[in-house]
């Protein structure tokens, strides 16, 4: 799955200027991190072999094994068969049942609509790497956004006394608002950062549980809905949403008596999909940041930043200003996650919304080495991960946890690479490594 | 005028100063009612007592020791006006050193105190008990700062502190509730259900600590052998951490029946305890507390008059010169960062069988990372960073306190206002203060 995942995409990497012009240079770069997923999974189905819950075994008895060692070798082809199903579970959780034809759009709308967070989150990770920074706020920045392009969607018609805004001022306002809520949390530790010294790495982290605290005050507060038992805010106006691309009708007094927006509508359920324009802005987004980054001299200026701050002063170039530019520009990308949850897919926001969004991004930076054309088949790994875990708990009873020990572990094989190489016999390659500005001071 | 970091502290002093007074100004204000017998918000006052704690344990209603009745506006006006007076003198003069960290933690400090009174304006709090809170919630803290010390003198930053927490402190309860099932059975035999079954709360803080040790035994894999960068192998640890406690607790801690009920007892040092004030502020607590004080106290002398410190804060400056009289640098790294796990492994047994018994996922709630900046508060020194840990915690025990009183200010804020003071010391005093040389850099011979 890995594989089929990541080979397409590196395909595109070769658009890319690279330094050896060998014909399959994207091959070698590729081969680690694929082998790094291969490994993390296959870690992962021990742990789902040895930890299958007793329900899904046949029961211990002490007369027919007599130890619990016994036991557990009896029970090894029973195991095996749960450990395939739980990986055929997060496949066709991911893609699809194959055998069931109509099931494979929605499990691959699915997979895209929870790619499209990742997408931008990742993004926003991978700029503040290239200068050099340790972003771990993308989830504060996230809350922020949803919550600021929330506001303009569901409140501004009020605010100007009129029942509704023509869609054409009401969703780039709603865009622009969460873009710059989350920009300006980004700004924030960047500041400090840049300004006083105070790591990036702790005083995001400050911040993404102060974002928690402002978004469940907001939402038992001013924004709450007064209508609604649970704790939210209203729905958003159906000229602030982004529109589905193809789904059926919706029932308007299920949302609020808000009727929101498809491009294509149609009966069949097959095709009542739940993906969204945001997987648009978001490929969108990473073909800005490629060409921000290879094609301008702020990304030049970023990335000199990032790698050699000294001489990057030395250049006469201004280490706050670039600091706070990118962390600024990774918090508006973080923030356009968040946004396009809030008004492309749920609607409205809940005290429960994000969960574990910023560290996940992380994790897909790192995968992607914060190349913003691999963050796409990273993403969408992540994605389908997320996906069929669901389905994985179904089959197995094995928590989603698991998701997370896998990922962990990919960031590990990832950012040491050697022991990759060691596995697979590989030989080193020449540079690539990822630091960065290390020190608590300035 | 130059804006300088003194400058911004002090303005910081100000606005806080002013918006504390409006803010009381307004809402003793809004309690004045017709009916109600104060007139004015000069009237109201705030009583401190300090209660008699060798009489409180035959008769809960014992008169206290004192009873300090101070009028709240006044008081609090007194405070906003010293800090204003200071944070200008801070912004004329801009003192180059030694003005900074003093003035902000004096904010800190009296600010929560002018919210202490605020909040029991017209009542009465228990100052002993408020204080006695602050030492037990900065518990966990101090000890992670300690942690964070150990590794960073010897050059390793460990941003991994949170995860080694929180993996103690499912794998401590879990040794701790497994064990009782095996010694126990299904459950306690009667003449130890009313005591406190002391062998399998301790092979749980023994299993926390090792835990502790194996994560940074990771970090220190990653870093030292692997030489990953520190701050992306800390973070890798941090991951897993809530992948693995997770996974733990859904597959095995839920369904898992335990004969255990309760965790560390409450252990008064005898006649010290019943001093009034500081018996239930020192010696009024559960073990790791004790623990805590007596490891910030050897971290102190370990790290400042033996050789093992010697070194290892040879190592963290100058490992290369260290290298050349003989000293294995990467070896101490390791055994240091080990070390520094199994000390966070007891901040995680603080939080599952200490603090509260039982592991919930994500319990450590960011504590590790508050850790992480008490001891760059205290300048990587044990005795700074305890000190660190209690201004911290002391937002924490202050965000309980006020909950039991009908407060003005939102619960949201309250509970935010750990992190809040964690992000503005930070921003304040990193600056002056300086992590030993080498610390964050891979050694290569």
């Amino acid at each position: 799955m890995a594989n089929e995942q990541q080979a397409p995409a590196e395909t595109k990497k070769t658009t890319e200027p690279q330094p050896s012009k060998r014909r399959f240079g994207w091959l070698n770069e590729a081969i680690v991190p694929l082998l790094a997923i291969l490994t993390a999974v296959l870690i992962g189905a021990v742990i789902v072999f040895v930890s299958i819950p007793g329900n899904k075994l046949p029961t211990f008895d002490l007369n027919i094994y007599g130890s619990r060692s016994d036991w557990f070798f009896s029970t090894i082809p029973e195991r095996l068969r749960v450990t395939l199903s739980a990986f055929t579970g997060l496949f066709s959780g991911a893609f699809g049942d194959w055998t069931k034809p109509s099931t494979i759009p929605v499990a691959i709308s699915n997979t895209l609509v929870e790619s499209t967070p990742y997408i931008l989150a990742g993004l926003a990770v991978a700029v503040t790497f290239k200068a050099g920074l340790f972003n771990v706020g993308a989830e504060g920045q996230l809350l922020m956004g949803a919550l600021g392009s929330v506001a303009v969607a569901a409140f501004m018609p009020q605010w100007f006394g009129v029942a509704s805004l023509p869609a054409i001022i009401h969703l780039p306002a709603a865009l622009l608002a969460g873009v710059i809520a989350g920009g300006l949390w980004g700004i924030i530790p960047g500041y400090l950062r840049a300004k006083t010294g105070a790591h990036e790495v702790i005083t995001t982290i400050m911040l993404n549980y102060i974002a928690l605290q402002v978004m469940d005050y907001l939402i038992n507060g001013v924004m709450k809905d007064k209508s609604a038992t649970l704790q939210r805010t209203p729905f958003i106006h159906e000229n602030a949403a982004l529109p589905r691309i193809i789904s059926k009708a919706t029932d308007p007094s299920l949302t609020g008596g808000q009727a929101y927006p498809r491009l294509f509508t149609t009966t069949s359920s097959t095709w009542d999909l739940r993906i969204h324009m945001g997987i648009v802005l978001a490929f969108l987004m990473v073909g800005f940041i490629w060409w921000l980054m290879n094609r301008t001299p702020k990304g030049f200026e970023i990335k000199t930043v990032g790698e050699n701050p000294e001489a990057a002063r030395y250049a006469g170039m201004s280490i706050t200003g670039t600091v706070v530019g990118a962390m600024g520009l990774s918090g508006a990308l973080a923030g356009l996650a968040g946004t396009s949850q809030v008004i492309g897919l749920e609607y409205n926001l809940k005290a429960v919304f994000s969960s574990g969004l910023g560290f996940d991004s992380l994790a897909i930076a790192l995968l992607a080495k914060s190349n913003p054309i691999a963050i796409v088949p990273a993403a969408l790994f992540w994605g389908a991960l997320r996906t069929g875990a669901g389905a994985m708990q179904v089959n197995t009873g094995i928590s989603i946890n698991l998701i997370q020990i896998i990922q962990a572990l990919v960031i590990m094989f990832i950012a040491a690479d050697q022991i990759v190489r060691w596995i697979y016999r590989i030989k080193q390659a020449e540079g690539g490594k990822i630091t960065f500005n290390r020190s608590w001071g300035k | 005028m130059k804006f300088t970091r003194a400058r911004g502290v002090g303005l910081l002093g100000i606005f806080i100063a002013i918006v504390l007074l409006f803010a009381v100004n307004n809402s003793l204000g809004n309690k004045i009612t017709e009916t109600s017998k104060i007139q004015s918000i000069w009237d109201f006052t705030s009583t401190i007592r300090i209660p008699d704690s060798a009489k409180l344990k035959e008769d809960p209603k014992a008169p206290p020791v004192a009873a300090i009745e101070l009028p709240t506006m006044i008081t609090i006006s007194l405070i906003c006006g010293a800090l204003i007076l200071v944070g200008g003198t801070l912004i004329a003069k801009n003192p180059e050193r030694g003005w900074v960290a003093p003035y902000m933690s004096s904010v800190i400090g009296f600010g929560f105190f002018s919210i202490l009174l605020w909040a029991v304006a017209n009542n009465s709090v228990d100052l002993s008990d408020t204080l006695s809170r602050v030492v037990r919630l900065g518990t966990p803290i101090a000890i992670g700062a300690l942690a964070g010390i150990v590794c960073e003198r010897s050059g390793v930053v460990n941003i991994g502190i949170e995860g080694m927490m929180l993996t103690a402190a499912c794998f401590g309860y879990a040794a701790a509730a497994i064990s009782a099932r095996m010694i126990y059975g299904e459950s306690l035999p009667a003449n130890v259900v009313k005591g406190v079954v002391w062998l399998p709360l301790i092979i749980g803080i023994l299993g926390a600590i090792l835990t502790g040790g194996m994560m940074a035994a990771l970090h220190a894999w990653l870093s030292i052998r692997f030489k990953v960068d520190q701050v992306i192998s800390g973070t890798v640890i941090n991951i897993m951490a809530v992948g693995i406690t997770g996974f733990t607790r859904t597959n095995f801690l839920l369904k898992f029946e335990s004969p255990l009920r309760a965790g560390l007892p409450q252990m008064p040092l005898g006649p010290l305890a019943d001093i009034p004030l500081l018996g239930p502020i020192l010696f009024d607590h559960k073990p790791i507390t004790y623990l805590m004080i007596l490891m910030v106290i050897g971290l102190n002398f370990f790290l400042f008059r033996t050789v093992w410190g010697l070194r290892t804060r040879a190592i963290g400056e100058h490992p290369k010169a260290a290298d050349t009289v003989g000293i294995n640098v990467n070896r101490m790294r390791y055994r240091n960062v080990i070390i520094g796990g199994m000390i966070a492994g007891v901040a995680g047994a603080w939080f599952s069988l200490e603090g509260s018994f039982g592991f919930d996922d994500g319990m450590t709630n960011g504590q590790g990372f508050i850790s992480l900046a008490a001891m760059i508060f205290g300048k990587w020194n044990p005795i700074g960073a305890f000190g660190g840990s209690l201004l911290f915690s002391s937002a924490d025990a202050l965000q309980l306190k006020v909950q039991a009183y009908n407060f003005d200010l939102p619960s949201q804020f309250m509970q935010m206002l750990p992190y809040v003071v964690t992000l503005i010391v930070l921003a304040g005093v990193i600056g002056r203060a300086k992590p030993p040389a080498a610390s964050g850099k891979v050694y290569e011979k």
